[in-house]
């Protein structure tokens, strides 16, 4: 019997559950010379904004124990030289894309939705309501269940046609399953699960926060148990809902782990700045363990964890 | 622009020496050795299998050789200052690292023999030696003024030294060369060689203090600059500096993609913790 490696994210239909997570794999092009783009499910672009965003100021990164913290701040040239560059290239060179949107007021949401109808190539929207890098943490959308739904509302309102919605969420929140049942609710499609963690680090040369910005998001192996256990809670109390899942994925072990808590695709961020094919090794791990496992397909494993079992 | 020559590959350690400060490491690349060019840097995944630390680490490229008995080369100079380095200088003949090479721009070679300037901070000498080679072979006369805190970290190693017409030192220390601060002696230098063009790789700091030498003799001042990295092949987005451009605008650039080879006139410098009023998308 033949392994079905495919995915469906959402009503997204593709080859395989890898993708590229927002914000780590620049315009396509930096990656392109090491792998086909085509090669994996899709490729998640960094947050679009409707205006060029210069981005924070440096130092914008710091190390951390299994980990880094970024404050990038979405830096990006906006949504004009997107549509009329990244989306046609990504298109020629066979990628599937999800554009990964961003908005300062929830009619910023409205306007890039519009922006992103009938796209070449774009097979679904995530929508970033969840960005730690913002002038004031109370605008982070999805840290509230008013404005995320808002936002989404506002997204859905304007998208047309079936192109999918996924809405991804912070881990910040002390419950996250409200915060999905609400997006959800307000039309998202799905949930991605999960942006970084705000975190710190104090240069203790300096004696003074390493980050310009004094904070910035933690990802990277770090975070993972955070984002299992974000995906398990999610697929335990709303199991129709689609999740891509997210957060320290290095290898295909790792992939199986968000498989298996209920995730139906992943995304590989910070791997990627450690090593460029990162997503073509866990495409193929985590391809090569599900049928060690015993799976006949992507589809048997998502949830996995999930079943009663006696002890 | 993205250096379309750029692989991931597997490249084994052939010798690792401790050269006062540094370590002078050299690995087997086999062909990709013949891509890189002076200038380009390499980023290596350090600490092993289950590493706890997930960004790659950006070493310049001191010298590459396309072939020997064991295929082409590269050599760095590494300072084992932080965890990363200090695994890399650990390692010993036939380890093998993940490599990713050559990244980054180069060093522009002027069509017409020019008299330059090569200038290094620390262990960035590592990359003007292979410079110095190169402009040599295409009739420039070459001058290199090297400068460190102290005698230990300054790296001219004897074989780098052959291509180059003069060579100063200064150390902070006075323990070796000219007691004080490169900058003190590149007016003379400039003037006496009647240099017109300067090419530097070394601290921030450093490079900024140079182009206002090389601004105020209207001369082309090229730098390797050196921003903390956590990918060196461009999706990151941490290593950016403002730059500005022909059309006028200062934009925050990529140094592993729009450098590390910079015109120093064009850095907006002294831009630590704060983006410079104007910056697009500011």
């Amino acid at each position: 019997m033949t392994f079905l490696f495919v995915a469906d994210l959402a009503g997204a239909k593709l080859p395989n559950p890898i993708l590229t997570a927002s914000g780590c794999a620049g315009s396509g092009k930096e990656l392109s010379q090491f792998f086909p783009l085509s090669e994996i499910g899709a490729v998640v672009t960094k947050s679009i904004m409707i205006k060029p965003r210069s981005g924070r100021a440096t130092p914008r990164m710091a190390e951390t124990p299994s980990g880094m913290l970024n404050s990038i701040g979405l830096q990006g040239p906006g949504v004009d030289y997107f549509l009329e560059n990244d989306i046609p290239w990504l298109a020629a060179n066979g990628a599937r894309t999800i554009v990964s949107i961003a908005g300062e007021t929830v009619e910023d949401y409205a306007v890039l939705a519009r922006r992103m109808r009938n796209l070449p190539g774009v097979v679904g929207l995530e929508v970033n309501i969840s960005c730690p890098n913002v002038e004031n943490r109370g605008m982070v959308f999805s840290c509230h269940p008013e404005t995320a739904r808002a936002a989404i509302e506002a997204v859905r309102r304007n998208i047309g046609g079936d192109l999918p919605i996924i809405a991804k969420l912070s881990p910040d929140v002390t419950d996250i399953v409200g915060i999905a049942r609400e997006v959800s609710n307000a039309g998202a499609d799905g949930v991605a699960l999960i942006n970084t963690l705000l975190g710190m680090v104090i240069d203790t040369n300096l004696m003074l926060p390493k980050l310009a910005q004094k904070t910035g998001g933690l990802s990277g192996p770090a975070i993972r148990p955070v984002a299992v256990r974000a995906v398990y809670q999610v697929r335990a109390a709303l199991p129709q809902l689609p999740i891509l899942g997210m957060g320290g994925i290095t290898n295909g072990r790792d992939a199986f782990e968000f498989i298996l808590a209920g995730a139906s695709a992943v995304s590989i961020g910070t791997a990627t700045f450690g090593n460029p094919t990162a997503v073509i090794k866990v495409r193929d791990e985590l391809s090569a363990i599900l049928q060690e496992r015993g799976f006949d397909s992507l589809s048997d494993a998502i949830g996995f964890a999930h079943r009663e079992v006696q002890v | 622009m993205i250096n379309t020559r750029a692989a991931q590959i597997s490249a084994e350690l052939i010798s690792n020496k401790r050269v006062g400060s540094y370590h002078h490491m050299v690995f087997s690349v086999g062909d990709i050795a013949s891509q890189a060019k002076p200038g380009n840097f390499v980023a290596i995944s350090v600490g092993g299998e289950s590493s706890s630390m997930v960004l790659r680490r950006a070493f310049a490229i001191y010298r590459s050789t396309e072939r020997g008995v064991n295929g082409g080369l590269v050599e760095l100079v590494v300072a084992p200052h932080g965890q990363g380095s200090r695994w890399l200088t650990s390692l010993e003949a036939h380890d093998v690292v993940d490599m990713v090479l050559p990244l980054g721009t180069h060093f522009g070679i002027p069509t017409e023999p020019v008299r330059a300037l090569l200038v290094g901070g620390g262990y960035g000498s590592a990359p003007l030696f292979g410079l110095a080679e190169l402009l040599k072979s295409r009739g420039c006369r070459v001058d290199m003024v090297l400068g460190a805190s102290t005698a230990a970290k300054i790296y001219a190693p004897l074989e780098g030294k052959r291509s180059v017409s003069s060579l100063t030192l200064t150390t902070d220390d006075g323990t070796a060369g000219i007691a004080g601060q490169i900058t003190d002696v590149l007016p003379k230098l400039i003037e006496e060689n009647e240099i017109e063009i300067v090419y530097s790789c070394g601290p921030m700091g450093m490079l900024q203090a140079i182009t206002a030498v090389t601004d105020r003799y209207q001369i082309m001042h090229q730098c390797a600059v050196e921003e903390a990295m956590a990918c060196g092949i461009g999706v990151c987005m941490t290593c950016v500096l403002p730059v500005t451009g022909d059309d006028g605008v200062t934009r925050m650039l990529r140094s592993c993609i729009d450098g590390p080879v910079m015109d120093g006139s064009r850095v907006v410098w002294d831009s630590k913790r704060k983006i410079p009023e104007g910056t697009f998308g500011a």
